[in-house]
């Protein structure tokens, strides 16, 4: 059986709508009509997919943070955010469960990765003035990202609740302390407390695991969005607008 | 002209090896999840379960042990213990001394003081649980071990 054939069966079309064809109609529809590729546009410029344009950093951002996805929800089922179980739950997923130290490791390098490739997309997008107009609002929007990136980063830096964890966290938050006037009351309800402890470890992990993800998600389809809307990859000054 | 007659069977060598690929990764990913889903190391309290000195049953009581689930019974003709938990859907039941049974909070199953089923919607009767004394003299209940009816305990 041939993929051409899966496609014409009735459940393929049922799901996806749009018929099979070679036509340029038919591909722009498989496009537009589906609830995650419509945040793209229909068509690209040949120019916009050569590697020497984008380097692909942003979808080699985005691979990364799919990664990060599919291993934290894996991680999550043998961790509990509690002291001191949180740090025993750890070495398990280290020594104990199948797999376990693969996953963790895997989240691990893909998270410092991650933040590698964002910073690298910041810069090829900087130096090559793909911010300018009309491509603000869309840097805006990367800044953001930007930020949710290194929150994920530190927010999963304490989840471990070894030495290490506890001790950045400990700096961490007495940075945020120096803020004036509110310096204090930031760390205050960072924390849930006045010191890292289980509060502290409990709001980290919803942070980490709920919130941070969420805004990620939401900034990055917006991200995607604008791609298209303003009017595709940035391929060069000589692009007509 | 040819160029245009091996393009698509190229690119159609090209999705078929995609696709093998693909579905070799989704049956690694498969095995892969299964044994990484499969705890390999559970913390769940031991099925077996320490029910104390025989001198603090007195002959003639039914005595329940909430936190093990169990019921330790020094009967006519000597020790035994009884599953708490209703072979119906796995409620946690409870001795009634005024009517000398042991009945299900949930829906009502009953059982005699040997474990008896006496009324429904319970399946079965309530399991004889293994019984022994330990080293220091206490009695050791396995709950993952059920004996057949009237195999008591004599001290």
């Amino acid at each position: 059986m041939t993929i051409q054939d899966l496609r014409d069966t009735h459940v393929w079309r049922s799901v996806f709508r749009g018929g099979s064809g070679a036509s340029n109609l038919r591909r722009a529809m498989a496009i537009q009509q589906n609830v995650f590729l419509h945040l793209a546009s229909v068509k690209a410029r040949t120019r916009a997919l050569q590697f020497s344009v984008t380097w692909y950093l942003g979808t080699l951002s985005f691979g990364t943070f799919m990664i990060l996805v599919v291993t934290g929800i894996l991680l999550m089922l043998y961790y509990h955010p509690s002291v001191p179980q949180a740090y025993a739950d750890m070495k398990d997923l280290q020594f104990v469960v199948s797999a376990g130290v693969f996953l963790r490791n895997l989240h691990r390098w893909s998270a410092h990765t991650m933040v590698m490739l964002v910073f690298a997309h910041m810069f090829k997008v900087f130096y090559r003035g793909a911010y300018r107009k009309p491509r603000e609002f869309n840097w805006v929007v990367g800044v953001v990202l930007l930020i949710v990136t290194l929150l994920l980063s530190y927010t999963g830096y304490l989840l471990p609740w070894d030495q290490l964890a506890y001790w950045a966290i400990t700096v961490g938050s007495n940075i945020m302390s120096a803020v004036p006037v509110l310096g204090q009351k930031i760390r205050f309800l960072m924390l849930g407390g006045n010191t890292v402890n289980a509060n502290a470890l409990l709001r980290f992990y919803v942070l980490h695991c709920v919130i941070l993800p969420l805004a990620a998600i939401l900034f990055i389809a917006v991200h995607f969005w604008r791609i298209r809307k303003d009017g595709g990859l940035y391929t060069g000054h000589k692009e007509s607008q | 002209m040819e160029d245009d007659k091996s393009q698509p069977t190229r690119r159609e060598a090209f999705i078929k090896l995609g696709v093998g690929s693909v579905t070799v990764a989704c049956a690694g990913a498969a095995v892969f999840g299964y044994s990484y889903l499969s705890p390999n190391v559970l913390y769940e309290p031991s099925p077996i379960a320490n029910a104390g000195k025989p001198e603090n049953y007195p002959r003639g009581s039914v005595t329940q042990n909430l936190e093990a689930g169990i019921y330790i019974i020094h009967g006519a003709e000597g020790f035994y213990a009884l599953s708490a938990t209703c072979t119906h859907l796995g409620c946690l039941t409870a001795w009634n001394a005024d009517q000398g049974i042991i009945a299900c909070p949930c829906h009502g199953s009953k059982f005699s003081v040997l474990g008896g089923k006496l009324e429904g919607p319970a399946p079965r009767g309530l399991p004889w649980l293994k019984v022994w004394l330990g080293d220091d003299g206490e009695l050791l209940v396995d709950r993952a071990t059920i004996i057949p009816q009237n195999q008591y305990l004599r001290t």
